[in-house]
């Protein structure tokens, strides 16, 4: 008997804006020189942010603290395909796209501070809280495609994670419950090729992340992760795919993380300097200011301009996170349950 | 004699069992390359090589399901979680493998390993960082619960787990891996699983308490008359030690840094009170953290118990 091939399978990279800041003129997503440069304003305002949550927490102003610096065009690029209707499931280094969707810069500061209280995410937003458990969040998004299906709601649900989340079960479950119910789901991994210490090769044996889609059953797409217009594009495209009731997308953002895992690391001790000046030399930031200036978009003094916009924002995100009282001890108790037990009530009452 | 951190001890025991013994090898998440986020497995990969020393993916299950694989083959893993929290996900793998592979297999398979985990809250980490839910793991029969309260008993609890036919959770409170230093010797000694140890005698109140809690218990002990009993092993638990105490000062209050409700405080209360209740000359008190989720930094302070609390609490048995 002949063998019978049963699967056959292609994985494809999708790369819009090179080096040079030269963009495929087949692939450039539509958006205005207004919105592009909205885009560019975000992306400086995530690298401004990061930058000064780095400086805080070495000012023991805040906590422990995981930088999002190089991965500013896989997070705003995707975010910005996005509507706040949308539900977002993060990690807890996705600050760029919270940046882009509007979250609250004093909130985003407060969670590094260590205070639970900036979890409440503002109305208006469907975001869920930071999930430190990594990969943990990734089922709970399927059931929120679930929920959202059953209600009829033309809204997408998204959910980002790591490439070292792809090596949990949980990851696996909720791929293959989104390919069973062919869920509005779209999954966004960051990949920065690194988890802590394991670098990706560590992590999988298979020639990208996209392709372990096809496993489930739909499509998986790689896209350069530092191209800011390929990360919009395919995520526009798997978002409008969710809320046609198409089915779920799996996006591979091939990006660098450029610092150290957290504040708490030194990534000296398992990566090479030329690694990180290789991908330096690729910063997303740096691409997109060379395609805005072959438009005439873009001058050293305008990104001074955009960058001081951008700091004076951050300013005063953490002038208004400082200001804040700390919480009292009370505040331990506080959203535990809609009612507390009467032995947490009476704990409370003698703290 | 070296003076060692608990960071260093534990690597010490780590570093001369895998030398006396090619079965003990290690897996986990950044053990190898990076040496562990505290650096408790520092310069083992480059001494033992990568067969011996696995920098594994991010898969709690699937670390915990692979060591279990290992010890029933014949080798000694320590399989290390880079948190408590993150246990959770594995809990499959140890609650209904590990601690009954032996009784599952009738003997024919064991499962000699240890699971070290960082444990325990004080250090300003984010979420799932600083959890003590060392009661859930004690509840589950098949299982052995260490938790060291420094550097000295470290280096023997952990010799002693490692040669332990059966599977160990090896609790290191991080807020001590830095914060004492001991004498530790050079050559290998066991510390007993299942053992108190009488951190300071006294005669008129018993404290007993396990891993960062006990430095504060010492302090808090200051000026008192107070036996203050190191647990050690969280199971089996040395009610044998307790009840002796408790015989002599007749008054006991044990503290913890988890949750009041269902905490490892309420089965060493109960055992006091079926055993020994007689002797008792005034209720069992609890000195825990409230039973609310282990919050972030801003209320870490609020949450852990404290020296006064502690105080508080020995003040009102003895003056019952
Ligand atoms: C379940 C779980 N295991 C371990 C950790 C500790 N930890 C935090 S981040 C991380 C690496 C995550 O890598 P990746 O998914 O690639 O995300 P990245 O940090 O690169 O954004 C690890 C091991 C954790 N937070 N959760
Ligand atoms: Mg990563």
């Amino acid at each position: 008997m002949p063998e019978v091939l049963l699967a056959d399978f292609q994985v494809k990279r999708l790369e819009v804006l090179n080096e040079k800041g030269e963009a495929d003129p087949e692939l450039l997503p539509e958006l205005s020189d207004a919105q592009i440069w909205r885009l560019y304003e975000l992306m400086l305002l995530a690298r401004i942010f990061d930058e000064r949550a780095v400086a805080l927490q070495r000012e023991g102003r805040i906590g422990t603290y995981p930088p999002i610096r190089g991965q500013e065009a896989a997070q705003v690029g995707s975010a910005f395909a996005l509507t706040k209707q949308d539900w977002l499931f993060p990690s807890f280094r996705e600050m760029g796209a919270h940046l882009t969707l509007g979250y609250p810069i004093p909130q985003l500061l407060q969670y590094w501070g260590g205070d639970e209280r900036s979890q409440k995410v503002p109305v208006g937003l469907n975001i869920f809280p930071f999930c430190v458990a990594v990969g943990s969040q990734i089922p709970q998004a399927a059931g929120a495609a679930l929920a959202a299906r059953y209600r009829r709601d033309p809204v997408a649900i998204v959910t980002y994670f790591g490439d070292g989340a792809t090596s949990k079960g949980d990851f696996h479950e909720a791929m293959n419950l989104a390919g069973v119910f062919n869920l509005p789901l779209v999954f966004i991994c960051q990949n920065n090729q690194w988890a802590i210490s394991i670098p990706l090769k560590g992590q999988t044996a298979s020639a990208s992340l996209a392709q372990k889609a096809v496993a489930y059953g739909f499509e998986g797409v790689q896209v350069d992760g530092n191209d800011v217009f390929a990360v919009y594009r395919a995520t526009g495209q798997a978002v409008a795919k969710a809320r046609s009731g198409a089915g779920p997308t799996f996006i591979e953002c091939l990006t660098y993380r450029m610092a150290d895992h957290t504040t708490a690391d030194d990534a000296g001790r398992y990566r090479s300097g030329e690694e990180v000046a290789f991908w330096a030399a690729r910063d997303p930031i740096l691409r997109l200011e060379r395609f805005l200036e072959r438009r005439g978009l873009w001058s050293p003094q305008k990104r001074e301009e955009a960058a001081a916009q951008a700091a004076a924002l951050v300013d005063a995100g953490v002038a208004e996170m400082e200001a804040l009282p700390p919480p009292a001890a009370t505040e331990l108790f506080d959203e535990i349950l809609a009612t507390l037990t009467p032995r947490q009530a009476g704990q409370r009452k003698v703290r | 004699m070296a003076q060692l951190n608990m960071v260093q001890a534990i690597n010490q025991a780590l570093a001369q069992e895998m030398a006396r013994d090619d079965r003990v090898l290690l897996l986990g998440e950044d053990v190898g390359r990076d040496g562990g986020v505290f650096r408790v497995t520092e310069g083992l990969l480059e001494r033992f090589g990568r067969e011996r020393v696995l920098d594994t993916p991010l898969c709690e299950s699937g670390i915990m399901g692979a060591a279990i694989g290992m010890a029933a083959y014949g080798l000694r893993p320590v399989p290390e979680i880079q948190f408590l929290g993150f246990t959770y996900s594995a809990f499959e793998q140890l609650f209904a493998h590990a601690a009954r592979l032996r009784s599952r297999s009738r003997g024919r398979y064991s499962c000699p390993m240890v699971v070290r985990t960082p444990y325990g809250g004080g250090i300003k980490a984010p979420e799932l960082h600083e959890e003590s839910t060392e009661a859930l793991f004690c509840q589950v029969p098949g299982l052995k619960v260490v938790v060291p309260s420094g550097p000295y008993v470290a280096k023997g609890l952990l010799l002693a787990a490692l040669r332990d036919p059966d599977p160990v959770l090896f609790l290191e409170p991080t807020r001590l891996y830095r914060l004492l230093r001991e004498e530790v010797p050079e050559e290998e000694y066991l510390v007993e699983l299942g053992k108190a140890r009488v951190a300071r005698p006294g005669s008129s109140v018993t404290v007993v308490a396990w891993g960062s809690m006990l430095e504060r218990v010492l302090k808090a002990a200051e000026g008192y008359d107070a036996e203050v009993l190191d647990l050690l092993t969280l199971n089996p638990f040395d009610s044998e030690a307790i009840i002796a105490s408790v015989r002599k000062t007749g008054r006991l209050v044990i503290v913890h840094e988890a949750a009041k409700t269902c905490g490892l405080g309420a089965e060493i209360a109960a055992t006091v009170a079926e055993e020994a209740i007689l002797h008792l000359r005034a209720p069992i008190l609890r000195v825990t953290a409230p039973d609310v989720p282990v919050p972030l930094a801003k209320l870490i302070d609020h949450y852990l118990p404290g020296v006064q609390q502690i105080r508080t609490a020995i003040d009102d048995v003895l003056q019952y």
